[in-house]
């Protein structure tokens, strides 16, 4: 009973395999996530699935459509909310909805009443005239839910959903996911790279380089790091780590100017390691594992921005001379 | 392959926009006013009226051209911004044909552009040019055919524009040459043979030569109409079906 299935979906484009045979299938009434930096793969996934982008290889469908040979019907049954606002900022909160409702030819009737529902789901009736200019990005975002639930998708898409809202708007957007989500029994696909983002999802596929390296729940991922994480600044890094190795007999990785320790039972390891280790300890911090040490462990490298920066300009690069060959 | 509604609910879209930016409407009616009174009237001092027509009277017509010209292709080149700004992405990814969406374009893009052209036939009156009620209704259908001509060019070029960059290109180097390569200053056949030979390339010029033939019905070359009425219609109808035809194509292959 899989609502969404993908099979050895593949999107090369050029040189660049953006989507390198990935399969999983997602059953109705999850939550399942996409987690990876940013040019992963996420979005073209996304946007294969969605019907905006046609495959190299492999097969995907949606509620039994296949996203290739159905795609009226595949985009009957989803609901879309993208990175960037797609949404008309000389209309109003109304009427963005209305030509939503009249693009699915949603009944006329029912119209007014979803829209109105919708409205007050996302707590913006009372702004329902006015235009979305003057719309704070949380707000919008929240008109987006609402637009992109109108004509009762059985799958919502939400790629990178808080992109650039700040945390306590981030939590509310969640809340009103969460509820829509329980009262229309509705099946959400999302990505992000946020880690807190992630822990909203029942499933968690973990995205790099275009291929799925981790697929379970994520208490289940967070069980593949054993114990906690210390991070450890020194004045000569490489030296403690060589040291650490050599005394405790663990792995360390030098990683940002500091090093990563993995241990059981961090808060006593502590005490220990600074009193044996005769490089002098900087700072030291300790983290219980979370999906960021998931994502180091898998891969070796943390979802940062020094690591976004490298994968953003890869992708920039490759646009821009997608473009140029297009001309 | 065309969806009713779509169709209807983009034109509705163009069209509460398009009254909801006065800036754009008091832009659209603020040029021909500028060109025929200051341009026109400097102009005048120059060229004598001939045969009883006056240079304001002749460049009336190409003040019509120029409207359609501005407004159809500012219309078509909503494309790209809606692309820059997203909102195609929501008509991409709707149940509706990509059709549908070229034609709610083509269809708005028009009616904004020939009521702009017609809304310009109040200043008739001051330039000593009689029309009568036949004669509106004449040169509201050749709006209407000139401005769909000229949009389903502009889709066309939009739906190639792949950035906002390209604007100013296609202004400086399509729009304008346009306007001046198209009997809308002077009569076509006073031109240099290099010069004659673009114009008769600009399918504006048959549009404008079209109006003419209606409101300068009188007037003989070079203050009147330049080709037979059946040939600037041809033409028109000609290249607007061709227009559409390959934006129709292109906006399919791109997005």
């Amino acid at each position: 009973m899989s609502i969404i299935s993908v099979q050895n979906l593949s999107k090369h484009f050029k040189s660049l395999k953006a989507v390198d045979d990935i399969s999983f299938s997602i059953g109705e009434g999850e939550v399942f996530g996409f987690l990876g930096p940013n040019g992963a793969g996420k979005t073209t996934t996304i946007n294969i699935l969605c019907t905006l982008l046609a495959p190299t290889a492999g097969t995907a469908s949606i509620a039994g459509f296949d996203c290739v040979k159905q795609p009226d019907q595949v985009r009957s049954s989803i609901g879309l909310i993208f990175q960037d606002t797609t949404l008309d900022s000389g209309l109003t909160a109304y009427e963005n909805l209305k030509f939503h409702a009249y693009l699915y030819n949603l009944d006329r009737k029912l119209t007014e009443k979803r829209i109105d529902e919708m409205l007050s789901v996302v707590e913006l009736m009372g702004r329902k005239n006015d235009p979305i200019k003057n719309f704070s990005g949380g707000m919008k975002r929240r008109l987006e839910i609402a637009r992109g639930l109108l004509h009762y998708p059985r799958v919502l898409f939400l790629d990178e959903p808080t992109l650039g809202l700040d945390p306590q708007t981030r939590n509310t957007i969640w809340e009103f996911i969460n509820t829509l989500r329980e009262r229309e029994k509705i099946t959400v696909f999302m990505t992000t790279h946020y880690m807190e983002e992630a822990e909203n999802c029942g499933r968690i596929a973990i995205i790099d380089h275009g291929r799925i390296i981790a697929l379970d729940t994520p208490q289940k991922l967070k069980d593949l790091v054993q114990g906690d994480t210390i991070h450890l600044v020194t004045e000569n890094n490489e030296r403690a780590c060589a040291e650490i190795s050599e005394l405790f007999g663990i792995d360390c990785h030098p990683e940002n100017g500091g090093l990563f320790i993995e241990t059981e039972r961090g808060e006593e390891f502590i005490p220990q390691l600074i009193h044996r280790l005769p490089v002098r300890v900087k700072s030291v911090n300790l983290r219980k594992p979370t999906l960021n040490d998931v994502f180091l462990k898998l891969t070796g490298r943390t979802i940062r921005d020094d690591v976004l920066s490298d994968d953003k300009e890869i992708t920039r690069e490759f646009v821009r001379s997608h473009r140029r060959a297009q001309r | 392959m065309i969806q009713f509604r779509p169709i209807y609910v983009i034109c509705m879209r163009e069209f509460i926009k398009f009254f909801r930016e006065k800036s754009r409407l008091l832009g659209t009616l603020a040029r021909p006013v500028l060109w025929l009174f200051v341009v026109g009237n400097g102009m005048s001092a120059l060229i004598k009226p001939q045969a009883g027509f006056s240079y304001l009277q002749f460049i009336f017509p190409g003040m019509m051209g120029m409207t359609i010209l501005f407004a159809s292709i500012f219309s078509s080149i909503s494309i790209v911004w809606d692309r820059e700004f997203g909102f195609m992405k929501e008509m991409l990814v709707a149940p509706i044909s990509r059709l549908s969406i070229v034609v709610g374009k083509a269809i708005s893009g028009t009616a904004i552009s020939a009521a702009q052209a017609i809304i310009i036939l109040v200043l008739v009156p001051f330039l000593g040019i009689k029309l009568s009620v036949m004669e509106f209704l004449e040169v509201t259908a050749l709006s209407l055919l000139v401005s769909f001509c000229i949009t389903s060019l502009g889709i066309l070029i939009a739906a190639r524009l792949t950035s906002f960059d390209g604007f100013n290109i296609i202004m400086n180097f399509l729009v304008m040459p346009m306007f001046f390569l198209s009997g809308a200053m002077y009569p076509v056949t006073s031109m240099p043979p290099a010069l004659r030979a673009l114009t008769h390339l600009n399918p504006l010029t048959y549009g404008i030569d079209s109006f003419k033939h209606v409101l300068l019905a009188d007037a003989t070359p070079p203050m009147g109409p330049e080709f037979p009425l059946a040939l600037d219609l041809a033409v028109v109808v000609a290249v607007s079906v061709l227009m559409l035809t390959l934006a129709a194509l292109s906006f399919r292959k791109k997005e």
